[in-house]
């Protein structure tokens, strides 16, 4: 008697509580994603609807918030999203090509003070950007590259992000060697082996490299606060704060629909290179 | 065939020395070209780190306003914090609240969703991308408006409890529980963390389980004996990553009290104040007295992670 339904139980189970787990795990997906469904429906709702109408479906449909909300700042919208495609596209170009430099050299060339620079390299990785902060500002300033690009540019081009360093210093001692000594029996030279061998085969981490760095500067705020202050050469980000500062409440629907709008990059990277993204987190770590 | 030709006159020399001054060339050659790769980044760390650094560490016993020369202040900017400024004090104490309620709670979730999505559950990817997803866009101001609204008086959380009945309050606009909106926001980005647990988990061979099973072991004590010390190194990880990053939270507390750190200080993240103090009030000899007390703040707490973790971190040898 209690064997069989031991027995019983013990087939029923499996097929139970896996049932009982996907619907929680269900539930609790809905309830993370619903504020970000909400917000994407109510930026197609009319002003008026939206704080009464929980729902998800906008009824009725609107493109109002849009259109209102691309011009709402005088500027037009698109102009912002040019400025964060300027910003962060310049940084992934100098960070991938930087980092990919100083890489290969610690990963594969011998020099003197290796030791020392690569702890260096690890040391300044934990370091709080604030703490750098204020000498740059200054010497920014002085410079006279406050309210340009350049504060949020050239920095990239120097690694100063040394976390990807390491990342493609890892993935690079993963390499075989035979290709390299092969094209140096062949008379290649560094250049050339880093170039048309290492490069190719590091493809991976570079890839997640320019995605986080794409990621990250899109999202930056506190940089991006600090450095530019001309309307005309606000980025995405300081146009909705800006949005939220003139807004009074009969304008949360174009909010919402920047707001929208604005996570668009990241969320069709999310979309197409998901794989790269939860194997770059799983692997190093890295803050999504 | 020149070469040799031509070699007769100098050749007899040049015969006793070439190995160690091909080598000593060589050698200056293979530097020379490892620091030519090396250059953009140890011109990077020269400038925006270390000089920097440096500097913030002379300006932090300074007055500076950046328009006059700095002046010279000796210990003033950190007694001034610590003794008379109660701003400062608070911004502390708001931060450490956030910190200390938060990272335990974000990791506690995800390793909880890691455990349940490691059995073999189908759908894994999908349930795995669809808790990660806030992770990526957390950051971002666009969530941090949408927390605002979700949270605000007539926001989506109260609409949900009229539905049931209860009047509620502005979450963001009341001292009490303004902060715990962003300790909330933290949370609900628990798919990193998540996702590097499940790599984690993975390691963990299925013959322990099996061996512990056959022993009679049962799943709560398979879970406290055998998952939790496998996994203390990657707790260990994610606990000083979370808690380095929570500290310098600013975006999400700018925008959800407007740049203020209110209502009534209670936002008022630590960085947030560092921004107020050296871009509005232009103390930046102050802010970067700040700076260097976060860095040994940061730097503290990772020290006291990694003494630790000697005691509690189990690292297979």
């Amino acid at each position: 008697m209690t064997a069989t339904f031991n027995q019983a139980r013990r087939a029923r189970r499996p097929l139970l509580s896996s049932a009982i787990k996907h619907i929680l795990l269900l539930m609790g997906a809905v309830a993370m994603l619903y504020p970000l469904l909400w917000m994407l429906s109510s930026s197609f709702k009319p002003e008026n609807v939206i704080f009464q109408d929980l729902g998800l479906i906008p009824r009725p449909f609107t493109l109002q918030n849009y259109v209102a909300g691309w011009t709402a700042l005088n500027v037009p919208f698109s102009l912002f999203y040019v400025n964060s495609f300027i910003i962060s596209g310049l940084s992934v170009v100098g960070t991938v090509l930087s980092c990919a430099l100083a890489a290969y050299a610690f990963a594969r060339l011998d020099f003197r003070l290796k030791r020392l620079w690569f702890a260096l390299m690890l040391g300044t990785i934990m370091l709080p950007y604030h703490v750098t902060l204020i000498p740059r500002y200054i010497m920014f300033f002085q410079l006279g590259w406050v309210n340009t690009i350049l504060p949020l540019t050239i920095p990239h081009f120097f690694a100063v992000n040394s976390f990807f360093v390491f990342l493609i210093v890892q993935f690079i001692r993963g390499l075989p060697r035979d290709l390299d000594d092969a094209a140096a029996i062949d008379g290649a030279s560094e250049w050339q082996i880093f170039w048309r061998i290492i490069v190719p085969l590091a493809a991976p981490a570079l890839v997640t490299t320019a995605i986080f760095t794409f990621i990250w500067t899109w999202d930056d705020f506190f940089s991006q606060l600090l450095y530019l202050s001309r309307i005309t050469s606000y980025t995405v980000s300081l146009a909705l704060r800006a949005f939220v500062d003139s807004q009074d409440r009969s304008s949360l629907g174009s909010l919402f629909a920047m707001s929208v709008i604005s996570l668009i990059p990241a969320f069709v990277i999310f979309v197409a290179a998901q794989q790269q993204l939860v194997e770059g987190v799983s692997k190093t770590g890295l803050k999504g | 065939m020149r070469q040799t030709l031509q070699t007769s006159p100098a050749g007899s020399i040049s015969a006793v020395t070439p190995p160690r001054r091909l080598r000593a060339s060589k050698e200056a050659r293979k530097n020379l070209v490892a620091y030519a790769f090396l250059a953009p980044w140890l011109l990077g760390l020269l400038i925006f780190s270390a000089g920097p650094i440096l500097a913030s560490a002379y300006l932090s016993f300074t007055r500076y306003d950046l328009l006059s020369a700095p002046e010279w202040t000796g210990l003033n900017n950190y007694i001034v914090m610590f003794t008379r400024d109660p701003r400062f004090a608070k911004a502390l104490q708001v931060t450490a609240n956030y910190v200390f309620v938060s990272v335990p709670l974000q990791l506690t979730l995800a390793l909880a969703i890691a455990i349940v999505l490691n059995r073999g559950l189908r759908a894994l990817s999908l349930y795995r991308a669809i808790y990660y997803l806030p992770s990526l866009l957390g950051g971002s101001v666009a969530i941090a408006i949408l927390w605002r609204q979700v949270f605000g008086l007539d926001g989506l959380i109260n609409q949900v409890l009229a539905l049931v009945g209860i009047q509620g309050i502005s979450w963001i606009g009341t001292p009490e529980t303004a902060v715990y909106t962003l300790v909330l926001l933290r949370i609900w980005q628990f798919g990193s963390p998540m996702i590097i647990f499940l790599a984690g988990l993975k390691q963990i061979p299925r013959e322990f389980y099996e061996a512990a099973e056959i022993d009679g072991a049962g799943r709560w004590s398979r879970f406290w004996r055998i998952t939790i010390p496998l996994l203390t190194p990657i707790i260990f990880f994610n606990l000083v990553l979370q808690i380095i990053s929570a500290f310098q939270t600013f975006t999400q507390a700018f925008i959800v009290s407007g740049g203020t750190g209110g209502p009534v200080n209670s936002t008022l993240f630590y960085t947030l104040y560092l921004y107020q103090q050296g871009f509005s009030a232009f103390n930046m000899g102050y802010a970067s007295a700040m700076a260097w007390v976060l860095l040994g703040i940061v730097g503290g707490l990772t020290l006291v992670s990694f003494l630790s973790s000697k005691y509690w971190v189990y690292y297979e040898s």
